[in-house]
């Protein structure tokens, strides 16, 4: 026969104060913990998002990135041949040519630079990219200086709206449409046509090569020849784990930093926790006899104990939990290292986070706890009776 | 007094040491975390006022003509030119990076006299065309000897490159960036005129040496108007502003480091004022007897926050004791990222004023309580 669970629960209420101090550290590490996953998958998600599952990008062999990547006409049109890829219903084969340069723009309100990825595009790179919905104006015209921006772009920068002009590459580019790439990189571009901004930049090479599997089960046979052909110096890789490539440095900093901070954090409030037991134990030392007394297990006190620290970590996680969740309307803009580009993502809440984020400050509470309920039942009868 | 303060912070022996426990933890976090932050910003500390970088008014990513440099050579107020190119080989794996630049070497040494070499090492150096310099920190890290092959992948210019290392070079500062490899700019342009002429006899950046740091806005404005309207316009700076232009790009997270090293504090002080508050609690009787003896409110303030301040103080100062060795260890570990990772004075400075303000915050409470407590009422839990 066990304590109730109440006796735990409303010994939580006699001693506020303490309760909520410890309570409070708790949430704080749950909410560190929930908010450093919630970024790093935020930004997995961005990028991994970004790729398609059946689409395949041909890049410069040894470069990491579209920027240091280069494909001239030549080698491109060897590309295009492949039978591997997939024809579309006009009878197009759906292959992207397209070249991606950086350019710097301000910000709006900081006035500071950052740089942003221009994307020249071709006919069918709508076509590959399923997750891309225009939310104003048009696309642009093929031929024509007119230029499409991603969402963030639009929201985050200077004179990005719809209908204002930007100045790069010696020309005026008039912004005819906003896409929206979900939550993707995307979001982060500048769409227009690769040949006219091939003039702009003087760059006459392409940078990538994005096509449509005709069948997702044969990538390797075209990544073979592609990397066998000695006419081309180029390799092909499936766009998913081109993007996941892209984001691994950065995810590897965040969850290292993440998780080094959570572990510090969660030690100061497993001390904390251990603290407030230890002395719930030593205040009660009599209540502990007098439980004793009436034919109460030491295993029933070592349970009501915990379950005491295991409840106030709950309550403490849960908080945690709640605040972070609210981090979801927050979105972060950083640069990625590896391609070079500004970046914009938000925290991601999955289950997934939130019962770990709750298992943990268990595992908390449960660590701060066992100590102290394990000297409350080991206590001698007759010395704890006699303890004022 | 001061006996009674050490006394009573060590009657609960274990809860103390659980709490200094914590606050070391805590502190050691803090100062690494503030060390990181400045890590972020030690390109910024490491750069002069005296030279200013020319870019491509696109973006990095775009190049200059080499013949730009005779021209910005003759604005007036410009010392001397040298450049660069960002190569941004891979050594063996992406894993080790390092920051690897082609250079024209006589004017770019000039230019940074903090690279400090040995006269016998920088004529090699000069003389051999395939020859490259090294970091003193790299070069350790790879125990790279004087004469060595490096190959370096290239991404940016496809091929596998070979130097070989005539030089190690010191910094003359602190914050000098000791994991850099520069070789050749030469070296790169002559087989890039065979592989890939366009891409040949251009530059990514113009450093700049200036006769006077005042006069960095209106050269920059100078070199900046001769080439407008051309095909590649050009954007000038001081270092200090492109080195910065870098950090702000990834300011979100720095910000993230600093809320976090905050948070840290504000965990502390839970964990403090929760002791403190359990121990003025025992004591309310003895608070009592106190008072009964003619002890004012000011005593009592004096013994709380005394022993507040004591423990966190302990904690404190083993905190920043354990902050050195463990910024080596943490500074191996991600040097890759971070050239300069040292402990700042002002680090510790912010160290020990944290802790005096998360004694002072946790022992008010308590304080308060005591102060204000009757003393019939204080007397009655006396048994």
């Amino acid at each position: 026969m066990g304590i109730p669970v109440s006796y735990s629960l409303r010994n939580l209420s006699t001693r506020r104060l303490t309760t909520t101090l410890t309570t409070s550290g708790m949430a704080l590490v749950a909410f560190v913990f929930a908010t450093t996953l919630m970024l790093a998958e935020g930004l997995r998600k961005t990028l991994v998002n970004t790729g398609s599952y059946d689409n395949g990008i041909v890049l410069r062999r040894a470069s990491n990135s579209e920027i240091q990547s280069g494909i001239d006409r030549y080698q491109a049109s060897v590309v295009e041949t492949q039978p591997e890829i997939a024809i579309g219903e006009n009878g197009q084969r759906l292959v992207a040519k397209e070249m991606v340069v950086i350019i710097n723009l301000q910000k709006r309100g900081s006035e500071k630079p950052s740089n942003v990825t221009i994307r020249g595009i071709s006919n069918q790179s709508l076509l590959l990219r399923q997750q891309i919905k225009l939310v104003k104006g048009r696309m642009p015209k093929m031929g024509s200086s007119e230029i499409a921006v991603g969402e963030s772009i639009a929201r985050r920068f200077k004179g990005c709206d719809i209908g204002e002009k930007l100045y790069f590459g010696m020309r005026n580019w008039t912004i005819v449409g906003i896409f929206s790439a979900g939550n993707t990189g995307f979001s982060s571009e500048i769409w227009g046509d690769t040949d006219q901004f091939m003039q702009a930049f003087r760059r006459p090479v392409y940078s990538s090569i994005t096509f449509k599997l005709r069948d997702y089960s044969e990538f390797h046979k075209l990544k073979e020849r592609i990397g066998n052909d000695p006419r081309l110096t180029l390799e092909a890789k499936r766009e998913v784990k081109y993007y996941a490539d892209q984001s691994e440095l950065m995810t590897k900093f965040l969850s290292i930093l993440g998780l080094s901070l959570t572990a510090i954090f969660s030690i100061g409030a497993m001390i904390g926790a251990t603290i407030t037991m230890y002395a719930a134990v030593a205040n009660r030392t009599s209540e502990i006899g007098t439980l004793r007394a009436l034919g109460f297990q030491r295993m029933s006190i070592l349970v009501a104990f915990l379950m005491e620290s295991m409840l106030m970590s709950f309550i403490g996680g849960s908080l945690g939990l709640f605040f972070a969740s609210f981090m979801q309307f927050l979105t972060i803009s950083t640069l990625n290292w590896q391609t070079f580009s500004e970046l914009a993502f938000s925290f991601t809440l999955t289950m997934e986070i939130a019962y770990k984020s709750i298992i943990f400050s268990l595992i908390m509470g449960f660590i701060g706890g066992v100590l102290p309920a394990y000297r409350a039942s080991k206590m001698n009868i007759v010395e704890a009776l006699r303890a004022r | 007094m001061l006996k009674l303060i050490f006394r009573n912070a060590f009657r609960h022996k274990l809860r103390t040491c659980l709490t200094i426990l914590g606050i070391t933890i805590a502190i050691l976090a803090f100062g690494i975390l503030r060390t990181l932050v400045n890590a972020w910003y030690s390109g910024v500390e490491a750069s002069s006022s005296a030279r200013l970088i020319t870019r491509n008014a696109i973006s990095l990513v775009f190049s200059l003509p080499l013949a730009y440099k005779e021209k910005i050579r003759g604005i007036p107020g410009v010392k001397n030119v040298s450049y660069a190119i960002w190569f941004n080989g891979t050594y063996i794996s992406e894993k080790n990076f390092i920051p690897n630049f082609a250079i024209d070497p006589k004017t770019f040494l000039e230019l940074y006299p903090e690279y400090t070499l040995p006269e016998d090492q920088k004529a090699a150096f000069f003389r051999d065309r395939m020859a490259a310099i090294a970091g003193r920190k790299v070069a350790e890290r790879f125990s790279w000897k004087i004469g060595d092959t490096i190959p370096l992948k290239g991404t940016n210019f496809p091929g596998t490159w070979n130097f070989i290392l005539r030089g190690i070079y010191h910094g003359a500062e602190k914050s000098t960036d000791e994991t850099q490899l520069f070789f050749h700019w030469d070296y790169l342009n002559e087989s890039l005129k065979k592989t890939a002429p366009n891409r040949a006899d251009q530059v990514g950046i113009y450093i700049i040496g200036i006769t006077n740091p005042n006069l960095a806005p209106e050269v920059s404005e100078a070199v900046d108007k001769t080439f407008k309207n051309s095909l590649a316009e050009t954007m000038t700076e001081t270092e200090k502003a492109f080195q910065l232009s870098f950090v702000s790009m990834t300011e979100a997270i720095v910000t993230v480091i600093q809320l976090v090293s905050f948070m840290v504090i504000i965990i502390i002080i839970a964990v403090v004022a929760n002791t403190m508050v359990m121990t003025a609690r025992e004591r309310i009787g003895e608070y009592a007897i106190m008072k009964t003896l003619g002890f004012g409110g000011w005593h009592l303030a004096i013994l709380i926050f005394g022993e507040s301040l004591f423990i966190t103080m302990v904690g404190c100062t083993l905190g920043i004791l354990l902050t050195f060795p463990s910024a080596k260890i943490f500074g191996a570990k991600i040097g890759a990222y971070f050239p300069v990772f040292h402990v700042s004075a002002n680090t510790i400075f912010l160290d020990i004023g944290a802790a005096l303000l998360v004694s002072l915050i946790a022992a008010i409470f308590p304080t308060w309580h005591a102060v204000k407590i009757r003393v019939a009422e204080g007397l009655r839990r006396i048994g």
